[in-house]
């Protein structure tokens, strides 16, 4: 199937949504074990004494960004870095904790870079790029190496060599981990070598920045606007290229293991100013969080996958069962994924995880005082490996568990239950990670690409880091050697004012609504109305009544909300009705994302579309990534038509 | 359960500053301090009044975005854990319950609850860090390191960075923080390669805004990250080492 056989997309028969044209991701022709090699020999270079003349705007510091922006001021770019945090170090990256996927050779459990492409691939039930995913095995090493030379203390084996583990949906062990803090590891490594660049006056940090728009200069991207946090001032900063790296935006469930912080604002703004979004309804719902226990509580937690490496996940046979853990007999208990999926028993990947255990739920079978979560048991492995050993491999997780809940899991059984966690989707970019505004590129979970429809535990700590260190620093200046002898644009110029205004007319509009309620206040009902209607499962009930609602709760944000204090000083109610606001579009998007796309692949699950209560993916009409454009209110749908070399399209199957 | 709640509430790092009081009538013991200050903030908008401002972000433990002086305890009574940790279990009905930020000079208060803790960056900023540029770090495993010394690395390199440390100790030092970073990096490898010149710059940038360190040991107890008192003795030895070797590595 490609774009010339005469192919195409089913129509488009969401309202308020139409088909448009076909985009190319322009991986290189041509055996794809070899394409970045080749490419990169493509790649225009700048001479390293002219490169000082060249700006680039970064946005983030979590691994993708500090990643970019560190390399980039290593090669001698005049970089300009921009964080809302206090510190590059808390960017949420920092929260990943199972470990770092890297495609391995050495070891004789027969891993190789094929097979990761293959599990990749695989994994995201082939609604990914594959030449993004060869790109990822590739580099893959030379983040490890990388990664640990500049601070991150990986685990090692009594020989002294990096010890691995193995994650969900692969059957050999390429995670390569430091306890249950790979993710903070690996992100203040990261950014004490962004550190190490402002101390060497190569990038400019900029905490507590907040972007808000992008500067636009005759289709191109050239700056962005800022609200200064504590001081409430907006301004603008001009380069000749600018990097998002901003993260997903799971956090629009409201409940998820995101930050509190994290948004899709920036990504939104993108997508406003014309950038396209691709598959933004394919969300991963994290099979192993904590199930919500109260209205107050802020979020759901996340314990790492890694604990089904050793834990193993059941539920009383009986519906409604309720006597506790301890008391339920062998015989009474389903460990129901190593029933269904002898194969991969607990390490199945996450979306099979984790729709399996809403089925459980939803059948009367759920555990807790709620009935909302499922049992992780390491019993069986303490009995075998022994208390000290489950302490050592998970000793932290362990510990936090306890903070949480309150109980002990080495002597009960943790509860877990999914909750929203990674966005597979985001700005669309081609094979270079720009997006489809010349000079504007993405790095990391704000972008889409290489996990398909569902993303292998342990890969988005490797997807940031390869776009960061090893991907956009070949191709920025690809972009920017052409620019050399031209200046950004100058603080002045009418696009530069157009974008003020624009910013500035907004925190006028959010502040002037003079409502009742606080942005939270929407942002729960939101989160209610996802879960609901676009959450594990979908069916064309469920999104075709969230979108009416989502449409109406936007209404009543704009008439209700309301902001109490000024925008010339530190107001964090500010700050999250302008992320609820956006959340508020792209939520409806979400929705008409999933409604459009009538099968079921990886996390996005259409009750409509299964074989035998497994997803039934349609490649004869869906092989394709969907990348959204917003045009005067109206959704419109190009298609990347997706082919597959290395990896045969064929049925996941995990049994 | 209903609890009285007195926070410190300052507009701008010029003010003076002061107490309000507060209740909160619906508050449980699962809740968390930062939970409650959600739950406070939601009454104060729903009644026109501008929210407590305050820093979270995971609420996992993990990014040392949170803490607040809890009673007088840096993150809060319960030792070594983060402020979005703090349960409120150990409170009974009726009873008060004191919000301030974490104090120390070196942290000026931005707002309320937020304080300014850019001083901790400087200092990595200065020397904690390693000279490697993307590309060029050696095959992981042709550098062996030793089991035992990866996890003692890895129990320094916990810190999560919340500066809590800093506001415990009754001289403002931050050695806990930067004897584990020193710590942390002169175990590993590629880090050991400037060790004498990475503990010169961090020691001269961290004596700009911090105080001396007389062995309180408040720092251990209240570190979320569990860094053992040992890692204050590495700002010494370190020092001392750097400075009668006069060598970088």
């Amino acid at each position: 199937m490609t774009a010339d056989s005469g192919w195409m997309p089913p129509p488009c028969t969401v309202a308020g949504a139409r088909a448009g044209g076909v985009l190319d991701g322009g991986a290189p022709e041509g055996p794809l074990s070899t394409a970045w090699r080749r490419r990169r020999l493509e790649y225009r270079l700048v001479n390293p004494a002219n490169r000082r003349r060249l700006k680039v705007i970064v946005v983030g510091t979590g691994l993708a960004g500090a990643g970019a922006a560190a390399a980039l001021g290593e090669l001698g770019y005049e970089v300009e870095c921009f964080t809302y945090h206090d510190s590059p170090r808390r960017a949420h990256s920092v929260a990943a904790q199972g470990g770092i996927n890297a495609a391995g050779e050495n070891t004789v459990d027969n891993d190789s870079l094929e097979r990761f492409v293959r599990d990749t691939v695989k994994g995201g039930d082939f609604r990914g790029r594959e030449a993004d995913a060869f790109r990822l095995g590739e580099e893959s090493h030379r983040v490890i190496d990388h990664m640990g030379a500049i601070g991150a203390p990986f685990a090692r084996e009594y020989g002294g060599t990096l010890a691995t583990r193995s994650f969900g949906g692969v059957q050999v062990s390429r995670t390569y981990y430091a306890r249950g803090q790979t993710g903070q590891q690996l992100q203040v490594a990261g950014s004490q070598a962004l550190l190490r660049q402002v101390d060497a006056g190569t990038v400019t940090l900029r905490t507590r920045h907040e972007m808000l728009d992008l500067v636009m200069d005759e289709g191109r991207v050239a700056g962005v606007v800022m609200r200064n946090l504590v001081s409430g001032k907006i301004t603008a900063h001009t380069a000749h290229a600018v990097v998002l790296s901003t993260g997903g935006y799971g956090n629009i469930y409201y409940f998820s293991t995101l930050a509190k912080n994290s948004n899709a604002s920036a990504a939104w703004r993108a997508v406003q100013r014309g950038a396209l979004i691709a598959s933004p309804s394919f969300i991963q719902f994290h099979p192993t969080a904590l199930p919500v226990g109260s209205k107050w509580q802020s979020k759901t937690i996340l314990m790492s996958e890694s604990l089904r490496n050793d834990g193993r996940i059941w539920v009383p046979a009986k519906a409604g069962d309720e006597r506790v853990a301890g008391s339920i007999p062998e015989q009474e208990r389903d460990y129901y994924l190593e029933r269904k999926y002898p194969a991969f028993g607990n390490l199945t990947p996450r979306d099979v995880a984790s729709r399996n255990a809403v089925a459980q739920i939803r059948s009367g079978h759920g555990v807790g005082s709620l009935k909302n979560g499922v049992y992780l048991d390491f019993r069986d492995a303490i009995a075998r490996l022994g208390k000290s050993t489950i302490a050592e491999r998970y000793g932290n997780l362990f510990d936090m568990y306890q903070h949480a809940t309150g109980e002990d899991p080495y002597a009960v059984p943790m509860r877990i239950a999914p909750g929203a966690h990674f966005t597979m989707g985001g700005l669309w970019s081609d094979y270079d990670q720009m997006t489809s505004l010349p000079g504007l590129f993405v790095g990391g979970e704000c972008g889409w690409g290489y996990h398909g429809a569902n993303r292998l535990g342990a890969n988005s700590l490797l997807s940031a880091c390869v776009d960061g260190w090893f991907t956009l620093p070949y191709s920025v200046p690809n972009y920017l050697a052409p620019l050399l002898g031209t200046a950004p644009l100058a603080p002045d110029s009418a696009p530069v004012r157009e974008a003020l205004a624009r910013t500035r007319s907004r925190v006028d509009r959010l502040l002037g609504i003079g409502g009742r309620h606080g942005p939270s206040h929407f942002h729960r009902i939101l989160g209610d109305l996802l879960y609901e209607g676009c959450g594990v499962t979908r069916t064309q009930e469920s999104l075709t009544a969230a979108i009416t609602a989502i449409q109406q709760l936007r209404e009543q944000f704009w008439s209700e909300l309301r902001i109490v204090g000024s925008a010339e000083r530190l107001n964090q109610e500010l700050e999250k009705a302008g992320r609820v606001a956006d959340y508020l579009e792209l939520a409806e998007l979400m929705c008409v994302d999933a409604l459009d796309r009538e099968e079921s692949c990886g996390a996005h699950f259409r009750d409509e579309h299964q074989v035998d209560g497994e997803a039934a993916r349609d490649d004869e009409h869906w092989a394709f990534a969907s990348a959204w454009q917003v045009d005067d209110g109206q959704f419109v749908r190009h298609h990347e038509p997706l082919t597959f070399e290395s990896v045969r399209l064929q049925t996941r199957n995990y049994a | 359960m209903r609890l009285v709640i007195e926070v410190w509430r300052q507009d701008t790092p010029a003010d003076s500053g002061r107490y309000e009081t507060h209740t909160v009538d619906d508050a449980t013991p699962e809740m968390s301090v930062l939970e409650l200050l959600d739950r406070l903030n939601d009454q104060l908008v729903e009644e026109g009044l501008e929210p407590v401002a305050f820093e979270s972000d995971c609420r996992e433990g993990i990014c040392g975005a949170c803490g607040v002086t809890v009673d007088g305890s840096p993150h809060g009574p319960q030792r070594n854990t983060p402020s979005c940790h703090q349960r409120l279990a150990g409170y009974a009905d009726g009873q008060r319950i004191r919000l301030e930020p974490l104090r120390s000079a070196a942290f000026p208060v931005i707002r309320d609850l937020v304080v300014d803790r850019s001083a901790l960056d400087r200092i990595i900023t200065a020397g904690g860090h390693v000279a490697i540029a993307a590309g060029t770090a050696p095959d992981a495993d042709s550098l062996l390191v030793p089991h035992e010394r990866a996890e003692r690395a890895l129990d320094m390199a916990a810190c999560i960075g919340c500066g809590a440390c800093v506001a415990a100790c009754p001289n403002g030092a931050a050695h806990l923080f930067v004897g584990s970073k020193l710590t942390h990096l002169s175990l590993l490898p590629t880090g050991r390669q400037q060790r004498g010149k990475r503990a010169r710059a961090m020691l001269f940038e961290m004596e700009q805004d911090f105080g001396p360190c007389s062995l309180y040991g408040e720092c251990s107890r209240v570190c979320p990250a569990n860094i053992p008192l040992t890692a204050i003795a590495a700002v010494n030895k370190e020092g001392l080492r750097s400075f009668f070797r006069h060598k970088d590595d």
